[in-house]
């Protein structure tokens, strides 16, 4: 094992302190943390740990002279947790200080709305009995001094984001907010000052207390996913062996290394960067990155790529850039051209808010007008009830209908280990009508099994795992995996490209290639059988047997598969690996609509192609291959077993090996989509009965915080009926 | 009705009181891991 090198994930403080964030692996309960504070408590030079249950993290700082932050990771390594370190990304602690901003508007809003309550309830009470104007005037000016800062404040949010709507020549629902906002302030200021009865500043802090709601829960979401999207990457842990101008050599994290580093890649081990190779030859799996299941061969001066298994022999690989004609460079100009095509999709509430916007508007407009000029008012008088108009069709409603199922719905999602990675994706998803699904590592299991299980005796299978856990071959250490990890046979002897022999109670074991064990006739029926598989032979005295290990479908690949044909969707397979090893998993799923042997333009052309004719695309994706398509698709899913890019692609990321999460997120996005569209609904029925009201100039202030408060209860209890839909697996991230 | 010239100082005091007391509780961190308190609140040791 080669030393490690952290020091690009440390940030360093005043006084000779350094600091780490580290994601931690089985954070489950109150003893794990207890387990990791005190344990690493007890270190004199750390001074302090700190675990973030709710995003399995911990945060350690410590004396820089005295550890290293290799020490650091060993230190959770003796504890019993596997950590690996990150960089928290920029992008997050943008995120964090938005919420702050929100939860602290949310506060002043909350306090305001209380206290301007308090007031507002004795006015009208008063205002049926016998209350004193100066003591009604005292009341609403009390009330205007903490509505007004509380709206500076609070309203910020809003007032900016209308704002660069109105700069990029849109309308979102900022837009009527800030409209209903400041003209209903100036309104009850105006009213105030001419010793009127109705002032609208509860109403005002009300609604936007109801809406930094809405929007406190939307931000929530979005940074809790992407926080655990930062874990997920973190606990893939991809490091290279980097080879420094002495020959020694150290394991870094991929993030430290730079374009002309040398690497070494030994058999057995994932290729993590893109490069030229300079010594050594050897076999790729290159199945995550093209599809491709057969092994290809490299040598000197050629290119390999992130994400291919190195099969047979050590290479040394000069670290290239993404430059021009690279695999990587092809896959990143498909994928900027791609996502262009999803920022198009316009959400569900800003497609309201197009419609909402001018009609509420033009109702407010007609209002002022025809009592201006047909029920002879005056213009002030017009005027109020015209923004009464606005007050009552505020969408504050609106604006916690869709946050509200939002939530729920990814809270539902996450405990059955999936997670959404953007906010629209639950509304992408629920819209799919074709569901598109890679082959490699995507229906199929990402590691090979034994696919027949009767050449393989029980009585057999501790002798052949302890032979195949000698081995570092690819195929060995698969078949060791498949029987259960056995501690290794002493003494086994490996022939290069032959297999493994040992000899045991004076017999000669053996287990590799056809030829190496002498199992010509064993074969034959296996090969025929399982034409796309890899073989390895096994031989003790006279008994001989052929293994086939090939790909096994994801559990659950089949019930996934007929869920999502009974919700309604067409099933297809685009693949990039050879129509032979595609049509046996087509044919045992009993898909028809098959591609196979497509290079990743093509997958692209393909979805690009059902886009045009109006299909809504859900892509279920895992290499590097995929990740144009996952990035063009309507929406598209990964398992977490992906590689880095395909999951960056993805909007929804799921756990675990089998395939029903799919099926599951589509019938709780599904359900979603209802219960916002009937929230919605519920918006206009409201608003329905509540306009009509006031233009007639019949609403108050006390009718105004009612259908508020009212509506907002009503699409709030819905949205919680998200919570139920496929049965739940307990969530392990 | 002098009463309230009393009282409504008082009122929005502890309104404000509670407000200064949300915003301490964000800026000393309580809001940032809401699973993890929790299960602080059970574990026996006295060490801070």
């Amino acid at each position: 094992m080669a030393a490690q090198d952290l020091s690009v994930f440390v940030s360093h403080r005043d006084g000779g302190i350094a600091s780490m964030e580290l994601a931690v692996d089985g954070i489950r309960c109150a003893g794990c943390m207890q387990a990791i504070e005190n344990g690493l408590g007890r270190e004199p030079a750390i001074l302090g740990a700190r675990v973030n249950l709710a995003l399995k993290r911990v945060s350690v700082e410590w004396r820089e002279a005295l550890l290293k932050p290799e020490a650091v990771v060993d230190k959770l390594g003796a504890l019993g947790f596997k950590a690996y370190p990150f960089v928290p990304e920029r992008q997050e602690e943008g995120a964090a200080s938005e919420e702050k901003r929100l939860l602290r508007g949310l506060g002043v809003a909350g306090f305001a709305s209380m206290n301007i309550m308090l007031l507002s309830v004795s006015v009208w009470s008063g205002n049926s009995g016998d209350l004193d104007p100066t003591t009604r005037d005292f009341f609403h000016w009390l009330s205007a001094l903490i509505a007004l800062p509380t709206a500076a404040y609070a309203g910020r949010p809003f007032f900016e984001s209308a704002l660069r709507a109105l700069r990029a020549r849109a309308v979102n629902m900022d837009v009527p907010i800030t409209i209903g906002v400041v003209l209903a302030l100036a309104m009850s200021v105006a009213e105030t000052w001419n010793h009127g009865h109705h002032a609208y500043f509860d109403g005002v802090v009300m609604l936007l207390f109801f809406l930094l709601i809405g929007r406190y829960l939307d931000q929530l979401m979005r940074r809790r996913t992407r926080d655990l999207a930062g874990n997920l990457a973190a606990l893939k842990a991809e490091t290279a062996t980097r080879l420094s101008a002495d020959g020694s050599w150290t394991s870094v994290p991929i993030a430290a290394i730079r374009p002309d580093d040398r690497v070494i890649v030994r058999p057995g081990e994932r290729v993590s960067v893109d490069g030229i190779v300079e010594t050594g030859r050897s076999e790729l799996d290159q199945s995550l990155v093209t599809g491709e299941t057969a092994p290809v061969a490299v040598g000197l001066g050629e290119r390999v790529h992130a994400g291919t298994l190195n099969l047979t022999g050590a290479l040394t690989v000069r670290v290239e850039a993404a430059g021009q004609g690279t695999l990587l460079d092809e896959i990143d100009r498909l994928m900027s051209q791609a996502v262009g095509s999803r920022s198009r999709y316009v959400r569900l509430s800003d497609r309201a808010a197009r419609l909402y916007a001018p009609v509420v508007h033009t109702l407010s407009a007609v209002t002022f007008l025809g009592w201006l000029l047909v029920g002879g008012l005056v213009w002030p008088q017009a005027l109020m009830i015209a923004v009464t108009v606005l007050i009552i069709t505020c969408p504050c409603a609106l604006g916690l209908a869709i946050p509200a199922v939002q939530v729920v719905a990814a809270s539902a999602l996450f405990r059955r280990r999936i997670m959404l990675k953007e906010g629209d994706a639950l509304e992408r998803l629920a819209e799919a009508d074709i569901a598109v699904f890679d082959k490699t590592g995507t229906l199929t299991l990402p590691e090979p099994d034994i696919l027949n299980a009767e050449a393989l005796p029980t009585e057999r299978r501790a002798e052949i795992g302890a032979l195949a856990a000698a081995s570092h071959h690819p195929l060995a250490q698969a078949l060791s995996r498949a029987l259960g990890s056995l501690p290794a046979h002493a003494d086994v002897r490996e022939e290069r490209g032959q297999g493994l022999s040992v000899m045991l109670e004076g017999e000669e074991l053996r287990l590799g290639s056809v030829a190496f064990c002498g199992a010509e006739t064993d074969a034959a029926p296996v090969m025929a059988a399982h034409s796309s598989a890899s073989f390895i032979a096994y031989s003790r005295g006279a008994y001989r047997t052929v293994l086939a290990l090939g790909q096994k479908l994801r559990p659950e690949a089949r019930q996934t598969i007929d869920a999502l044909r009974a919700a309604g969707l067409e099933i297809a397979i685009l693949s990039g690996d050879r129509p032979e090893a595609v049509a046996p998993i087509a044919a045992e799923l009993g898909i028809d609509h098959v591609q196979a042997g497509l290079l990743p333009g093509d997958k692209l052309n393909l979805l690009d192609g059902m886009a045009a004719k109006g299909r809504k695309v859900l892509m279920v994706g895992d290499g590097l291959n995929d990740a144009p398509a996952l990035a063009g698709a309507h929406v598209s899913v990964s398992p977490v077993s992906a590689t880095h890019l395909a999951q960056a692609a993805a909007d929804i990321v799921f756990l675990g090996e089998g395939l029903k999460p799919v099926a599951d997120a589509l019938a709780i996005a599904r359900k979603a989509r209802g219960l916002m569209l009937e929230n919605l609904w519920f918006a206009v029925l409201y608003n329905a009965v509540a306009v009509p009201v006031a233009m007639a100039g019949l609403a108050t202030p006390l009718i105004a915080a009612a259908a508020m408060s009212g509506s907002s209860l009503v699409v709030t209890l819905n949205a919680l009926r998200a919570r139920s839909g496929a049965p739940e697996k307990e969530a392990r991230p | 009705m002098n009463i309230i010239v009393i009282l409504f100082p008082l009122a929005l005091g502890l309104g404000l009181i509670g407000l200064g007391a949300f915003f301490w509780c964000m800026r000393s961190g309580q809001y940032v891991d809401l699973e993890g308190a929790a299960w602080r609140v059970l574990q026996d040791d006295d060490q801070a």
